[in-house]
């Protein structure tokens, strides 16, 4: 795996801190933690301290500093090193959650939330997707409703990450009427009357990520936990979809990468009709074929994210970047399978869990469709 | 207190099978290989930052920890790490990694030593690509200094420390007197095993090496880093060891089952030649 270009020697110096701290704490526990459908909460405290939690959030709210490279660089070492997407996804559930408000919340919303989160001592998550919808975001109806100083909040969320142990949960809601214009973004707290969460969610892959449904009934929420103004919910919405994207192709690339070098291992292991496996030459090229493609979608995420930090915008090119990233990651974990043979379909393989994990990425943060969807539009045809 | 510790970067352990030798089996090729901090080493920097600060808030740093290196400037990435980790400023002594040996390095230390004048040299046991455990005796041994080697705890005392070494049977705890050499075990980085004076007796700090956080990595960059000439601090460059030649270890044979225990006796014994 060759740096990116755009790293510099601190990426190198964080990754390996990512690295260390993957190695101790997640991988001699990866299986037994997706076969839980969960990981310890005391890990976010644990990689907190490791100062690894607050990479690419501000120092003066508790992060660790940095930009999107910094955090990206992070989750692939996590990835690759600790050998549960699960686990890493469901740490991160804060890099979709925690950007809202920071981008359009107040001074003191962001005192209040943010700090806490980052020190690993709250949970965080992002609460847009509805059992009626998701890929709609502009027609969801959970109803948020003025009273005196509170929002009366009623509807249901589902598909959430970190939804069951959330302490927080940024939360799209309408306030007004139809339409992206009458959506606003509000901060709940967990522990709010009327807030429960209704369901724990069985899924394919992802297993130690907690997947939840949440339930609002009558939840009185602060005025004071609305970020930015009222009915201007939308934009902040999709600001976050474009930076979800970029980290969900840089997750799909080191999860490939992980597939790609379990799968060499086990080639040049694995013996049949006298010889590696590794010895035939359409197992050299099925490997071939996964880097190539790994390279390519590496390179276009890398682009994304340079051009995205020097401040361009990067609506289509993130879409871009994700679903090539999406499409490649299924191709090399089910090419990473074919080589491990039966042993590939076994749970103790870590390929047969990151064939199920890939499964997810078309779909979320906005499904393959949408994200042609939004290629076409800024494309203009 | 102020304390010098010397790091060496070693072949990752972890990608030993990348380790090549060449036919005519002069030397290893080391080219390709990925470096890291030698382990013992990072534990010396670990304990050296644990006698250094506060311990009520380990934060706060309460004394000077000076790293230095021998190697080309690739080996500043070892430094910033250290830099990275707490330690205050990083001296390189530059020189060829094929052109040094222990008793070299000790020489060069010692010069660096009388003109640094550390209180404490902290130092691994031993690197983990030669293993051979020299260069912290040698030293002590050319500065006439109080050595302590394998330290597995350490507690400071006005003056000197004591310094636990675990060994057959026990822990043998020895006091030395300021200045010293003190080379450490991989039980130095326990929770418990570091106590400077102004450490709360009850503190305890997280098991390992601690890890470097962004903000310092960044600010690593900005630390004092010096280059020294190995020729300013060793007049006679000789080598004491030279190597002969190289050689990969013969390839492992499948192992073989025994049927019982009296077949493996049997083997041990006609076989194997053990028995
Ligand atoms: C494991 C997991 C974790 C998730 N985590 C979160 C989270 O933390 N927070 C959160 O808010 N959401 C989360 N989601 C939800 C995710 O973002 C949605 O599943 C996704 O946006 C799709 O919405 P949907 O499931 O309702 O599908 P639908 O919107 O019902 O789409 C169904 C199908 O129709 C297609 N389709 C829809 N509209 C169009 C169109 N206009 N043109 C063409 N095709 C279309 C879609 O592409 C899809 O193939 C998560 C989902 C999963 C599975």
């Amino acid at each position: 795996m060759a740096t990116p270009l755009h790293e510099t020697p601190e990426h190198e110096a964080l990754r390996r801190e990512a690295r260390r701290f993957a190695k101790a704490q997640i991988l001699p526990n990866a299986l037994a933690w997706e076969e839980a459908n969960e990981f310890p909460k005391e890990l976010y405290k644990q990689i907190a301290d490791a100062g690894l939690h607050g990479v690419g959030y501000p120092e003066e709210y508790g992060g660790g500093g940095g930009d999107l490279s910094h955090a990206l660089a992070v989750s692939e070492e996590m990835i690759l090193e600790g050998k549960s997407v699960g686990t890493v996804v469901g740490l991160g559930s804060h890099a979709i959650a925690i950007p809202p408000i920071l981008a359009c919340g107040s001074e003191a919303q962001k005192k209040k939330f943010v700090p806490p989160v980052l020190r690993g001592e709250k949970i965080a998550a992002l609460a847009i997707t509805e059992p009626g919808g998701g890929s709609d975001v502009a027609g969801l109806s959970t109803k948020a409703v003025r009273d005196g100083d509170h929002y009366v909040v009623t509807g249901t969320k589902t598909f959430i990450t970190s939804g069951t142990r959330a302490d927080i949960v940024t939360t799209a809601v309408r306030t007004g009427g139809p339409g992206h214009a009458g959506i606003s973004m509000l901060v709940i707290e967990t522990s709010t009357p009327g807030f429960s969460v209704s369901k724990k969610l069985h899924k394919m892959g992802w297993w130690a990520s907690d997947t939840a449904e949440l339930s609002f009934d009558g939840c009185r929420v602060p005025a004071a936990n609305l970020i930015g103004d009222e009915n201007s919910g939308f934009v902040p919405i999709m600001m976050n979809f474009a930076r979800e994207r970029l980290l969900i192709a840089g997750n799909c690339v080191a999860i490939a990468e992980l597939a790609y070098r379990e799968s060499v291992a086990y080639a040049r292991e694995r013996k049949a009709f006298g010889k590696s496996i590794s010895g035939f030459q359409v197992t050299r090229h099925k490997l071939a074929d996964m880097a190539s493609r790994i390279a390519a979608a590496r390179a276009l995420t890398n682009e994304a994210v340079v051009r995205s930090l020097r401040g361009e915008a990067v609506t289509a090119l993130a879409a871009m970047a994700k679903n090539t990233a999406t499409d490649m990651c299924m191709f090399v974990c089910d090419q990473a399978v074919q080589i491990h043979g039966g042993y590939g379909y076994m749970r103790e393989y870590v390929v047969e869990r990151l064939f199920r994990d890939a499964r997810l990425y078309p779909i979320g943060g906005g499904t393959r469709e949408i994200m042609n969807e939004i290629i076409s539009k800024v494309e203009g045809y | 207190m102020k304390i010098l510790v010397p790091l060496k970067r070693v072949a990752d352990p972890d990608n030993a099978n990348k380790v090549k030798i060449p036919a005519s089996g002069a030397t290893i090729e080391t080219t390709g290989l990925e470096w890291k901090p030698n382990p013992f080493d990072e534990y010396a920097l670990e304990a050296a930052l644990r006698l250094t600060e506060d311990g009520k808030a380990p934060k706060v740093r309460a004394g000077e920890v000076v790293v230095v290196t021998f190697g080309p400037k690739e080996t500043e990435t070892t430094l910033r790490a250290a830099l990275a980790t707490g330690a205050d400023r990083a001296i390189r002594v530059d020189a060829a990694d094929d052109k040094l040996d222990g008793h070299l390095v000790a020489r060069a230390l010692k010069a660096l030593v009388e003109r640094e004048k550390p209180d404490l040299v902290l130092m691994g046991k031993q690197a983990v690509d030669g293993d051979s455990n020299q260069v912290g005796q040698i030293l002590a041994e050319q500065l006439d200094y109080p050595m302590a080697t394998f330290a597995a705890t350490m507690k400071e005392e006005a003056g000197g420390l004591l310094v636990g070494r675990e060994v057959d049977g026990g822990v043998i705890t020895l006091r030395v007197k300021f200045p010293a050499v003190v080379t450490v075990d991989l039980r130095i980085v326990a929770p418990t095993s570091v106590y400077s004076m102004k450490t709360a007796p009850a503190f305890k700090y997280n098991d390992g090496v601690r890890f470097a956080a962004l903000p310092a990595i960044m600010a690593a960059k900005k630390k004092p880093l010096a280059e020294v000439k190995l020729a300013d601090l060793a007049a006679d460059q000789g080598l004491r060891v030279t190597y002969h030649g190289f050689q990969a270890p013969p390839a492992r044979k499948a192992g073989i089952k025994v049927k019982d225990v009296t077949d493996l006796v049997n083997r041990l014994k006609n076989e194997a030649k053990a028995l």
